[in-house]
């Protein structure tokens, strides 16, 4: 089934621009974004923006649209290699995402390219099914997925609904000050 | 008779800081019960709370020869709590551009609900200003009216705000 899903995900989205990422406070970051329609052109074009921006910047593993100043419900994500990694749906780019499930919730750390200068230790759920469309073909998918690819998918969704993972995190003492810089 | 003790070190950091104040005490029995210390921007911050059998000049005396101009020790006797403070029902996380007035604004607004704030840390980095808390409402609080009101004062401030039952603590 996972096998299936690539198929559907698999798009280059090459040629993108880098665009320059919107730090917080920033109001963009702070307000629902509007949702897509997967097939137009200017869909395609913000999906291959993501991807180069994201491919750029070094540790992103997911960038969403309002990041890079678009408020619109589009993200991209990779988390493939990464150490936390256990269940992955390779690169992809996905629009209007819903977050259909979400069960066995665990506390980690965790950054964000919007706010590089902080880190934060929240709750979010191991185990996710997501719905979305993918940009250019309008295949809607569904993805169920565990561990770091389920949190990342989460984070970038909090991100189209105006939330940072600083809205989320657990305790007086659970935003921490960076210390190690990518 | 053992006497609780308020102190507070704040200062300019360098190394032994608390290896002199622990040595001081230690070496008239104290016992470190409750502390907390860290770097506020760079300066040396300790609050602890010390059980010695001692009267207040005399701890004074024992602090005494570590104070130095950049290095302020005060040390307040303190009456023995009889209860543990009521454990935290919500955390507060606040963020946005750095202004005057965010911190005292929104936990007026939660003192006015009878809310308590059990710990709290700001920090602020570049514009960025972060403010997270625990807090202790009435069982008898309306959340959703609390939430509003914050939501309003944060809209004013321009800042975001969230206030949210704390999760269960897991246990393995």
């Amino acid at each position: 089934m996972t096998d299936d899903i690539r198929e559907l995900l698999l798009a280059d989205f090459d040629g993108g621009r880098v665009r320059e990422a919107v730090l917080a406070p920033h109001p963009v970051l702070s307000a629902p974004c509007e949702a897509v329609d997967p097939g137009a052109p200017e869909t395609i074009a913000l999906a291959a923006d993501l991807m180069a921006t994201m491919e750029a910047s070094a540790g992103c593993v997911g960038l969403a649209a309002n990041q890079i100043g678009v408020p619109k419900r589009v993200f991209s994500l990779d988390v493939s290699g990464h150490v936390k990694t256990r269940t992955a749906h390779g690169r992809f780019v996905l629009c209007n995402p819903v977050l259909e499930q979400a069960t066995r919730h665990q506390k980690a750390r965790e950054g964000c390219l919007s706010v590089p200068d902080f880190t934060g230790d929240l709750k979010r759920a191991t185990r996710v099914t997501v719905r979305g469309w993918v940009p250019g073909t309008g295949s809607e998918v569904v993805i169920t997925t565990d561990a770091y690819e389920a949190r990342a998918l989460q984070h970038e969704i909090d991100h189209l609904n105006g939330l940072l993972f600083l809205d989320r995190v657990a305790g007086a003492h659970a935003i921490h000050v960076r210390q190690t810089y990518l | 008779m053992v006497s609780n003790f308020g102190i507070t070190v704040v200062g300019h950091d360098r190394p032994g800081i608390v290896a002199d104040i622990t040595g001081a005490l230690g070496s008239h029995g104290g016992n470190i019960e409750d502390s907390s210390m860290t770097l506020l921007r760079g300066h040396f911050a300790w609050t602890l709370i010390v059980d010695l059998a001692a009267t207040l000049p005399e701890v004074d005396d024992a602090v005494n020869p570590l104070r130095a101009p950049e290095l302020l020790i005060a040390v307040v006797k303190l009456p023995i709590e009889a209860t543990d403070p009521d454990a935290p029902t919500h955390w507060l996380n606040v963020h946005g551009s750095d202004r005057p007035g965010i911190v005292s604004a929104i936990t007026r607004e939660i003192a006015a609900a009878g809310g308590n704030i059990t710990d709290l840390s700001t920090r602020l980095v570049g514009s960025l200003y972060v403010v997270s808390a625990d807090v202790t409402l009435p069982k008898t609080n309306d959340d959703h009216a609390l939430a509003s009101s914050l939501s309003a004062i944060a809209a004013n401030l321009d800042v975001e705000v969230s206030l949210r039952p704390v999760d269960d603590d897991d246990l393995f």
